[in-house]
């Protein structure tokens, strides 16, 4: 070592370290870069893995695979338009139920509800979300469907649908297009693409309420102030003030929702009576791409795998066009916006 | 006994039985590895809780799915293999593979039609494939009603629940509905999934029991266990011979000790719609799929050792299940082939 350690040592102690931090930059960077590839590794992975192990199944029907409806077993014969239907259209109801009941939720708790009421109200959401889908398909096969083919179900073909009990078409599915065809069924069962959809909302509205009262937590109070000393009613401050400010959290948040409603298999499977027919009726039994996937593929060999494989790449395939669509939704509001 | 001599191959020994069990696989010598249909998934965990007990020797068992199961043996990753559906000959051939029946169990159509109980409705095969076709809609059609003198029907819609998953229950009730109906045969064919041509799916015995309690007018097809644990009501079946038969371990037995078994090269043979006078039309069993020259011999022993106790004591498991356990003289049929076809 040196003699004269106070002059030498100092500036080479402090060339040292600068030296060295800047290796444990690189490295975190480094490290945090791998996090991030492990990600979009696994996610082209697993999209790879599905679209190779559906490669038999999108070549031997082609494109007619995405617009048939059959399911044939027998003859090794598929479509995907049964599963595909079943998937968009429950998740759509399920959005549609969940997001005003959750805005109304979230509301409450971060404009209306006593302080005392938030931390419970909110850590029994945390504890919804958290309930594993098997349970809420049990309470869906066991209570649910009981009680919707015994209570709603005959009041919405009754009053709503083509074909009710006493043959009598109600004003509304006379005179409304459409209508008549969703709600007319004549199977006397409660599992249909309507219940699980309401089961579906039921699940996903923790995961949107939650993040939206995060959000909307987040509101400086002088903007929230400022309206109510102008004269706003809670209302006005929450729809002018709260959710403007709050937009693309707000969306993140449903997408959130959607994207579990998009996947969800174990209670989407005992609730959705899984038929393979293509019926217009939200009262008919249908099957999404999760629940013909979760049924079939312990037994399924050659062909039928290789279509259960496409199936879930089809599932990849809906998951990105409405991510991209939401995208698309949210540049649009901002350009309106920004100018 | 204690007395510890610590040899070092002792604590090796050990030390590797900790890592085995540390890892649930099968590095123990005497572990035998089987994977397949969840048919036979109850009764084999009872036999080898049981006959660990005599033996000391393990079945790791996993309820995987038939196809899954015939995978797994033809990679060898397994001892044996269960699968619902028999391989063919030329498969068996292909891969120097061998199978046997394991044991026997029913399968029960069900309904709920209010004031109608257990045993009370009677069918035969062409009209109940009539129905799952969906060409019997009512249930006061002239087809049952012709069955079912005496017996007040309701005009109530029939809703058929069938299985939504693939499985062995759905391969053999199928396989005796195309047996039966010559409409089913060419449209539907038989097989763990089928194309319904009607009604709604329930996931496993439970689900269809679930749905069928629940629907009023409903019929559906679940293992005779699941029935009586549900107290749903069953239906009986005439059989090939025209009796009309009520479900039982004794009919299950019937058929199983009257099929063709002498001529079934393999034992590849569908017992449904069986000919014996007292034989359940619908009984169905599982195959085990062994390679015939194994690259674990140790592990094979072992399986074949736990087969033939199961099979001469494993009697009163099977009952206690709603299985049968296999008539002797498809038993002694099986350890011929065994001695003839397996080296070991």
């Amino acid at each position: 070592m040196s003699s004269q350690p106070g002059a030498i040592v100092a500036p080479l102690a402090a060339d040292q370290r600068s030296r060295r931090d800047a290796r444990h930059d690189r490295q975190f960077r480094w490290l945090l870069k791998i996090c991030a590839l492990l990600v979009l590794a696994s996610l082209v992975g697993a999209a790879g893995a599905t679209l190779w192990g559906g490669r038999s199944a999108f070549a031997s029907f082609g494109w007619h695979f995405l617009v048939s409806s059959t399911w044939d077993p027998g003859n090794d014969v598929y479509g995907a338009l049964v599963p595909v239907y079943g998937t968009i259209v429950t998740s759509f109801l399920a959005v549609m139920l969940a997001v005003p009941i959750s805005f109304g939720i979230a509301l409450y708790l971060s404009e209306v509800a006593p302080r005392w009421l938030r931390t419970p109200v909110s850590s029994a959401i945390e504890l919804l979300a958290g309930i594993p889908s098997i349970i809420y398909g049990m309470w869906g096969l066991f209570i649910f469907a009981p009680f919707f083919s015994a209570h709603i179900k005959p009041w919405l073909t009754n009053y709503l649908g083509d074909s009710p009990d006493d043959g009598k078409l109600s004003w509304v599915a006379q005179h409304v297009p459409f209508i008549g065809k969703l709600f007319g069924s004549s199977y006397p069962f409660g599992a249909s693409i309507l219940t699980a959809g309401i089961v579906l909302a039921i699940m996903i509205t923790p995961f949107i309420s939650s993040v939206m009262r995060e959000v909307f937590q987040t509101v400086p109070t002088r903007l929230k102030e400022s309206a109510y000393a102008l004269g706003s009613s809670t209302w006005e401050v929450s729809w002018d003030i709260v959710v403007p400010y709050t937009r693309s959290a707000v969306i993140g948040g449903i997408l959130l929702g959607l994207g579990r409603a998009l996947g969800e298999t174990m209670a989407v499977t005992f609730v959705l009576g899984n038929a393979m027919q293509l019926s217009p009726s939200l009262l008919d039994p249908g099957s999404s791409i999760a629940s013909t996937i979760a049924n079939q593929f312990s037994e399924a060999v050659g062909l039928q795998k290789s279509t259960l494989m496409a199936l879930a790449f089809l599932l990849f395939v809906i998951t990105f066009i409405v991510l991209l669509i939401a995208r698309l939704m949210l540049r649009q509001l901002a350009r309106k916006e920004g100018t | 006994m204690l007395t510890f001599k610590k040899s070092p191959s002792r604590l090796a020994a050990v030390a590797a039985i900790a890592v085995a069990s540390t890892f649930g696989m099968s590095a123990h010598a005497t572990d035998i590895t089987g994977a397949g249909s969840s048919f036979v998934y109850p009764v084999l965990t009872k036999w080898s809780a049981a006959y660990a007990e005599k033996t000391g020797n393990h079945l790791n068992y996993q309820s995987v799915g038939s196809g899954a199961g015939i995978a797994q043996i033809k990679a060898s990753t397994i001892d044996f293999g269960a699968s619902d559906a028999p391989l063919s000959s030329a498969d068996l051939q292909k891969y120097g593979l061998g199978q046997f029946p394991l044991v026997v169990g029913g399968i029960v159509p069900v309904v709920n039609i209010p004031g109608v109980k257990a045993d009370q409705i009677k069918l035969d095969g062409t009209t109940l494939a009539d129905i799952f076709l969906g060409k019997i809609t009512n249930w006061n059609d002239p087809k049952i009603t012709a069955l079912n003198a005496g017996i007040a029907l309701p005009a109530g819609k029939i809703t058929v629940v069938h299985r939504s998953d693939g499985s062995g229950t759905t391969y053999n009730f199928t396989n005796y509905l195309s047996k039966v109906n010559q409409d089913w045969a060419t449209k539907v064919k038989f097989g763990t999934a089928v194309e319904w041509p009607a009604g709604v799916g329930g996931k496993g015995n439970e689900g269809v029991s679930q749905y069928v309690k629940q629907i009023k007018g409903s019929i559906g097809y679940v293992e005779y266990a699941y029935a009586l644990q549900n107290k749903i009501s069953w239906v009986d079946m005439k059989n090939a011979t025209g009796n009309v038969i009520k479900p039982s371990a004794v009919a299950f037995a019937a058929a199983a000790a009257t099929a063709d078994w002498a001529n079934a090269k393999d034992f590849n043979l569908i017992m449904t719609n069986a000919p014996g006078a007292t034989a359940w039309p619908i009984t169905a069993t599982t195959w085990a799929i062994m390679y015939k020259k194994p690259k674990n011999a140790v592990n094979t022993k072992a399986a074949f050792d736990f087969f033939k106790w199961s099979f001469e004591n494993g009697q009163s498991q099977a009952a206690s299940l709603d299985y049968v356990a296999l008539p002797p003289s498809l038993v002694k049929q099986i350890e011929g082939y065994w001695a003839s076809e397996f080296k070991h």
